[in-house]
C-alpha cells in the first residue's frame, strides 16, 4: 500500500499508532487504525461512508479532538502532548482545511474569507508578503480571478469550493485536510476541483489528504485508504 | 484585536436585527437616564426649594406641617404668631434677618403672600439664587403687587393691571375684596418654587384690606371656614373704623408705622452664624410668651421628601424593569444569532480559532452593542431633554438640567455597561462551549 512518491521527506506528514477514538465510553471505538503513515508531499485518498468515522478522523488530524489512545503525529509533533490551545495554533500555522460545503464567512469578501488564516498564523502570514494579492494570485490559479469581487453568498457552490480551497492553500501550509469538497458538484467539476487542488499543492509543497464517500476519484490520487465502519 | 474586526463585520451583516437590538436597548437607557434625571432634579428642586433661611417660625405645629403652610402654601397654620413676638425674635442679636410671612388670601386660586421689603433682600431658593424681577420693580405702595412668574404667565397680567384679592384660599372664592383692587408693579423672574405661585403684596397691603373690609360693617356675611387670616381678629370690630383712618392717613403719608399687623402666620430666620440656629431653635420651641415651632428648612425637607420620594423610588424601579427587559431582549437575539452562526464558528475554529477566539467574539459583539446602546440611548436623553424642558418647565416648575452626564449617572451607565458584558457572557460560554463539541463539524 505505501508506495514511494516523488517527494520523499525525513519527517512523514502524518503518523497514527494504534489509534482508538470513541465518543462514549460504553459503546466500542468508533475509529481503530493501527498504523497509518502519510508521507510528506503524498496525495492520499481516504475512503468512507458517512458512519464510517471519517468525522472523527478529520477531527483528530486537525487537532480539534485529542485521541483517547494511540498517537496521532503531525509533521513529527504528537497531538497527545499537546494541550487544546496549542493543537488550535498548530492548526493555525500547518493546516488548510476545505469542508464539505458552506466554507465561506457570509459577512467577509471573497479576498477576506480568502485571507482568513492569515489573521490567526503569524507563521502562515510571514510567508505571504501582500495577502490581498496573493489571495488574487490563488483564486486566479483556481479560475476565480474574476470572481474576486463578488459577494460570496452570490457564488455557485462550485465557486465557493475554490475560494475554500485557496483559502485551505494561503500562507502555504503543511498539510491539506479536504472533507468531501466534492460532494456537492457533480462529477465533471469534480474531477477538475481535484486536479486544481493537486497543482496548487505541489506548489505550495503540500500534503494533501482528501476525505470523500465517491470511489471513482480515489485512482486519481498517489495512495487510497478505506475506513470501514470504524474499523479500517 | 482580530476578533473585534470580525465582530464588527458580523454585526454589520446582520443590521437590522441588531439595530432591532440597539434600539430597544437604547430606549431602555434613555428612559433610565431620563427618570433618574427627573428624580435628581425633582428631589434637588424640592430640597432647594427654600435656602439660605436657617429657621422657619411659627405657631406650635409639626416640622413638616409648618413648612407646608409657611413654604410651600399648602393648607393652612393653624394659628397666628404675635407681632411683638416677631419682633423681639428678630432684635436678637444673632439674627441678621426675618421675613415675616402672612398667609390667608388668595387670587384666583393662587395663594397672595403679604410679606417685606426682606423678603427680596434675603429669600433664597435652590443654591442660594435670590429672587430677581423680570419685569417692574418690587411692592412700595400698600397697594402694590408683585407676581409670581406663574401667576403673571397663567393668567396673563401686565405691570400695572389690577387684580383683586378673595378671602381664603379656595380656588373659587366668592367672597372678594372688591373695593380695595392691587396694581401689578413687578413680576418676578421663574424659580420652579411655589414663589412662582404667590402673589406678593405688603403686610399693610393685606392690614388694609382686612381693615377696609371689617369696616364695611358687612362682617357676618362671609364664611371664615377656609381662612385664618393673621389680621381677621375678630376681637377687633370696634377698632376697624380707626384703623381705617390710619390707612388713610397712612396712603396720605403721614405715619408709615401705623399699618402694623397684630399678627402673622409664620416668619423666615437667617443668623449671622449658622451655628447659633440650633440654641434659638431650642430658645424658641420653649419659649414662654407664646407657642412657638422653629424647624430648620433642610431638615424638614427632607422629612417630607421621604414621603414624596416613594413615587421616585417606583420610577425608579418601572425604568429598571423596562432596562431589565430591552437586557433580557439582547440576551434573546444575541443567542437567536448564534444557531445562524454555527457554521461561522466551526469555519473560524477550521483557520486556527481557538474556543477563547470565539468566545470574545461574542463578548465584544454584546460590549459593541452595549456601547452602540449606550451612546444612542444618551443621545437620545439629550434629545428628549431638549424637547420635554420648556413642557416640564411650564406643567412643573422643574427646571430639567441640560447639563453634563453627572457622577451617578456615569455609575448606573457603568452599571448598565456591565450587566450588558455579564448578558453577553451568558451566549458567549454556550457558543464556546459548543464550538468545542462541535469542532470542525458544519452544522447548519
Amino acid at each position: 500500500m505505501n508506495e514511494p512518491s516523488s517527494n520523499v521527506d525525513a519527517v512523514p506528514a502524518i503518523v497514527l499508532d494504534s489509534l482508538r477514538y470513541a465518543w462514549s465510553d460504553v459503546m466500542s471505538p468508533d475509529l481503530v487504525i493501527n498504523d497509518l503513515q502519510v508521507r510528506s508531499g503524498d496525495r492520499w485518498f481516504i475512503e468512507g461512508a458517512s458512519g464510517s468515522g471519517k468525522s472523527t478522523l478529520l477531527g483528530l488530524l486537525s487537532g480539534v479532538l485529542a485521541p483517547q489512545k494511540g498517537g496521532v503525529t503531525v509533521l513529527g509533533k504528537r497531538f497527545d502532548d499537546m494541550g487544546g490551545a496549542e493543537r488550535d495554533r498548530f492548526r493555525a500555522d500547518h493546516i488548510g482545511y476545505i469542508f464539505q460545503m458552506f466554507n465561506l464567512i457570509p459577512y467577509l469578501s471573497v479576498i477576506e474569507n480568502v485571507t482568513l488564516p492569515l489573521r490567526f498564523s503569524k507563521r502562515r502570514r510571514k510567508r505571504v508578503s501582500d495577502p490581498d494579492k496573493e489571495a488574487r494570485r490563488l483564486l486566479e490559479h483556481l479560475g476565480m480571478g474574476k470572481l474576486a469581487e463578488r459577494k460570496v453568498t452570490k457564488l455557485s457552490v462550485g465557486q465557493q469550493q475554490r475560494v475554500a480551497a485557496a483559502r485551505a492553500l494561503i500562507g502555504s501550509p503543511e498539510l491539506i485536510l479536504a472533507d468531501e469538497p466534492t460532494s456537492a458538484l457533480d462529477e465533471g467539476h469534480s474531477e477538475g476541483f481535484v486536479k486544481l487542488l493537486f497543482d496548487e499543492c505541489k506548489t505550495a509543497g503540500s500534503t494533501l489528504v482528501f476525505v470523500s464517500h465517491d470511489s471513482r476519484l480515489a485512482g486519481l490520487f498517489d495512495q487510497s485508504f478505506r475506513l470501514e465502519g470504524g474499523h479500517p | 484585536m482580530m476578533t473585534l474586526g470580525l465582530s464588527w463585520k458580523s454585526i454589520r451583516h446582520r443590521g437590522f436585527t441588531v439595530a432591532l437590538t440597539v434600539i430597544s436597548l437604547s430606549l431602555g437607557v434613555a428612559l433610565l437616564l431620563g427618570v433618574e434625571r427627573m428624580r435628581s432634579e425633582a428631589r434637588e428642586g424640592f430640597t432647594n426649594t427654600i435656602s439660605g433661611t436657617d429657621l422657619i417660625v411659627g405657631a406650635r405645629t409639626g416640622d413638616v406641617s409648618l413648612l407646608l403652610s409657611s413654604v410651600f402654601r399648602i393648607g393652612n397654620a393653624t394659628q397666628n404668631i404675635s407681632w411683638e413676638t416677631y419682633e423681639k425674635i428678630s432684635k436678637n442679636p444673632q439674627v441678621a434677618w426675618t421675613i415675616p410671612l402672612s398667609l390667608g388670601d388668595s387670587h384666583k386660586g393662587y395663594r397672595v403672600l403679604g410679606t417685606s421689603a426682606e423678603y427680596f433682600d434675603h429669600y433664597r431658593y435652590g443654591r442660594k439664587q435670590a429672587l430677581e424681577m423680570a419685569e417692574g420693580v418690587r411692592f412700595a405702595d400698600t397697594y402694590d403687587a408683585v407676581l409670581g412668574a406663574e401667576v403673571a404667565r397663567k393668567l396673563g397680567y401686565q405691570i400695572s393691571d389690577e387684580i383683586v384679592l378673595a378671602h381664603g384660599s379656595g380656588d373659587v372664592s366668592f367672597v372678594e375684596h372688591t373695593d380695595k383692587p392691587f396694581r401689578v408693579v413687578g413680576v418676578l423672574k421663574a424659580t420652579g418654587t411655589p414663589v412662582d405661585r404667590a402673589v406678593h403684596v405688603s403686610l399693610e397691603g393685606i392690614e388694609a384690606v382686612h381693615v377696609g373690609w371689617d369696616g364695611s360693617g358687612d362682617h357676618d356675611g362671609h364664611d371664615h371656614s377656609n381662612c385664618n387670616h393673621p389680621a381677621h381678629d375678630h376681637g377687633d370690630h370696634e377698632t376697624g373704623m380707626d384703623r381705617l383712618a390710619a390707612i388713610e392717613s397712612t396712603l396720605a403719608g403721614e405715619d408709615p408705622n401705623s399699618l402694623e399687623p397684630e399678627t402673622i402666620t409664620a416668619f423666615l430666620v437667617g443668623m449671622h452664624s449658622r451655628v447659633d440656629a440650633v440654641f434659638l431653635q431650642r430658645s424658641i420651641n420653649t419659649y414662654k410668651g407664646e407657642a412657638l415651632s422653629a424647624v430648620m428648612p433642610g431638615v424638614a425637607l427632607q422629612e417630607l421628601w421621604q414621603v414624596v420620594g416613594v413615587v421616585e423610588t417606583t420610577l425608579l424601579v418601572i425604568s429598571l424593569f423596562v432596562l431589565g427587559v430591552s437586557l433580557a431582549g439582547m440576551l434573546s437575539s444575541l443567542l437567536a444569532s448564534l444557531n445562524e452562526r454555527r457554521r461561522e464558528m466551526a469555519i473560524l475554529r477550521s483557520v486556527g480559532a481557538r474556543p477563547v477566539h470565539i468566545l470574545s467574539l461574542i463578548v465584544v459583539e454584546s460590549i459593541l452593542l452595549t456601547t452602540a446602546s449606550i451612546a444612542a440611548g444618551i443621545a437620545l436623553l439629550y434629545g428628549m431633554l431638549l424637547v420635554a424642558r420648556p413642557v416640564v418647565l411650564e406643567k412643573t416648575g422643574l427646571q430639567l438640567g441640560f447639563g453634563m452626564l453627572s457622577s451617578w449617572e456615569l455609575i448606573l451607565i457603568g452599571l448598565v455597561m456591565l450587566v450588558g458584558l455579564l448578558v453577553g457572557l451568558v451566549p458567549a460560554w454556550l457558543c464556546y462551549r459548543r464550538s468545542l463539541s462541535d469542532g470542525l463539524t458544519v452544522r447548519v
